[in-house]
């Protein structure tokens, strides 16, 4: 599996809330989640994720269980999130919905291209290279299916 | 020889294992998404119906038609699947789980991140996402990474005025947001003795703030005497020599009010360092907070004094309510002038009943203090029952004298 995509270079222990602000969970309507991402950290984010992969400092998704996190990510169209280090509820959550999330320590230029390799276990942005943490085997399985849902109703 | 989320898990750390789920809950909150991920999953059955919870207390009661309708579509799902069901104003999902069901040993796992609160029964308690949820439901298991473990050795006593609220900021300060990501936090120790069922939920509570996947204290004598009177049994559990990954030693008699500063749970300072703070609101309930030995100490503060700043108080659950209620631990925090809540977690996601404006500062006793939880533009101190009390008679933050 392999994603293009341009970078989008956000800080470290970047909060759920912060992803998606609780005034905004009360519904089903996942293109409101995808409007308001990050509007708290700055309104204009949502706008530039379309098509982006998101790299960040530690720590990313920490606080709240809320899968409206990942999933407002993905309506935006984030392509996928990297970070050193991922909070364990937001890492899970987010492969059960489908959005990849890489653990590396990529350096980020905003806007610049950016290349992972899923498979291949690296990610390429500025001519370089970085080695990707790799997905325990029943996580890999889960993201290739496109998300829990799918991996239930392939295993069924 | 074992950590105790290795012999729950029966696994050894690293290790991937599949487990049958003892007790599954979502709240008002998580469950809607729980229930569209469920739904899409396509087999219509819950494997263990007797096994799954469903509790309203994140908007409860309602505060728009909006949720109104979202809770009735829940409300019927669990009423024609057979689930348990707590209705509106029986409490926060982690209280009223610790009170009448959770057991030592058992793992549990809720859609929401402070499940690890009830770690403090001796329990493999964590938290997930709606659609890990949702295959609870479906299938009964999850599958689990067993956690490298971090243990916090505890030794002597709290002395007063500090609590076990200012002992959880303490760890978490020490070991930072992200300090035990992946991990547990085992609390050990001859100070747990000392520590009350409420105060060790407090402690648990926290564990997430570190990025750990549960905090838990061994079931012992203080344990076993708590589930007796909800008529639950238990066995002692006892500490194995075993290989922690990492080890820090507390002293309680160390430890001393402090204060989380807006916006990061792990920035603890002191209490006494920000004397005359001055605050628009005071909240005291939660999942961290909310509990009836918080609210004792509430009115003990409070008995016979005004407030002078608008406080807000929410027990954690009817339980805690009743109880209240009927020691007259109600009555004075009402007379000191503070606003009850319904039992509940009230404002402490900025959804409804104490929402701060603009501008605002709020001392809390919740668990996260990130940027407008409580309202765009308001900022949020987080501190233990006794300061925030004491601060609510100041209309400014102040500390207890000891």
């Amino acid at each position: 599996m392999q994603i293009h995509g341009k970078a989008v270079c956000l800080g470290e222990d970047i909060d759920t809330d912060m992803i998606i602000a609780g005034r905004y969970l009360r519904t089903k309507d996942r293109s409101l989640w995808a409007t308001h991402a990050f509007e708290d950290l700055d309104p204009a984010l949502a706008g530039r994720l379309e098509g982006s992969v998101i790299v960040a400092g530690k720590n990313f998704g920490c606080g709240s269980s809320r899968e409206q996190a990942p999933v407002a990510l993905k309506e935006a169209g984030v392509l996928a999130v990297i970070a050193p280090t991922f909070a364990r509820i937001f890492f899970r959550n987010s492969i059960n919905v489908g959005l990849p999330v890489i653990e590396s320590g990529c350096e980020c230029v905003e806007g610049e291209d950016i290349m992972v390799d899923l498979d291949g276990g690296e990610v390429q942005t500025g001519g370089r290279s970085y080695p990707i943490r790799p997905l325990s085997p029943r996580m890999r399985e889960i993201l290739h299916a496109g998300g829990l849902v799918a991996y239930w109703s392939d295993k069924r | 020889m074992s950590t105790l989320s290795e012999r729950i898990l029966l696994g050894t750390a690293g290790e991937f294992v599949d487990r049958e789920v003892d007790r599954a809950y979502a709240h008002d909150g998580t469950g809607v998404l729980t229930l569209e991920a469920w739904h899409e999953m396509g087999t219509h059955t819950v494997a263990h119906p007797e096994r799954v919870y469903l509790l309203f207390d994140h908007i409860a009661p309602a505060n728009s038609s909006t949720t109104a309708g979202l809770q009735a579509e829940l409300r019927t799902f669990a009423r024609s699947m057979g689930l348990h069901f707590c209705d509106v104003g029986g409490g926060i999902c982690h209280q009223v789980m610790g009170e009448g069901s959770a057991l030592p040993g058992e793992i549990i796992v809720g859609a929401d991140s402070h499940t690890c609160t009830l770690g403090a029964f001796g329990a493999f308690a964590t938290g997930v996402g709606a659609t890990d949820m949702a295959a609870i439901w479906v299938s009964g298991k999850s599958w689990f990474r067993v956690p490298e473990t971090i243990a916090i050795q505890l030794d002597g006593h709290l002395q007063n005025p500090a609590e076990a609220k200012d002992l959880a900021l303490t760890y978490v300060g020490r070991l930072g947001m992200d300090g035990a990501t992946y991990r547990s936090i085992e609390f050990v120790g001859d100070g747990v003795a000392g520590l009350s069922m409420d105060s060790r939920q407090t402690v648990s509570n926290l564990a997430v703030e570190t990025g750990a996947k549960t905090g838990l204290f061994y079931a012992d004598e203080v344990t076993k005497r708590y589930l007796s009177e909800s008529g639950r049994k238990t066995a002692i559990q006892h500490p194995e020599e075993c290989r922690y990954e990492k080890e820090m030693g507390i002293d309680l008699d160390d430890i001393v009010p402090v204060v989380a500063v807006p916006p990061r749970v792990d920035s603890v300072r002191p209490a006494g360092d920000l004397l005359g703070l001055p605050l628009d609101q005071v909240f005291i309930g939660t999942c961290t907070n909310g509990r009836y030995d918080d609210l004792e100490r509430l009115a003990e503060i409070l008995k016979g004094k005004k407030v002078r700043v608008r406080t807000v108080v929410a027990p954690a659950s009817r339980d805690v309510l009743l109880r209240a209620a009927g020691t007259g631990v109600i009555a004075d925090i009402v007379q000191a002038g503070c606003v009850l809540l319904p039992p509940g977690c009230g404002p402490c996601l900025g959804a409804h009943m104490g929402v701060i404006g603009e501008g605002e500062i709020c001392l809390s006793t919740a668990n996260r203090n990130f940027r407008n939880r409580m309202g765009v533009g308001g900022e949020i101190y987080l501190s233990s029952v006794a300061t925030a009390a004491t601060s609510a008679l100041a209309g400014e933050l102040a500390v207890r004298e000891g």
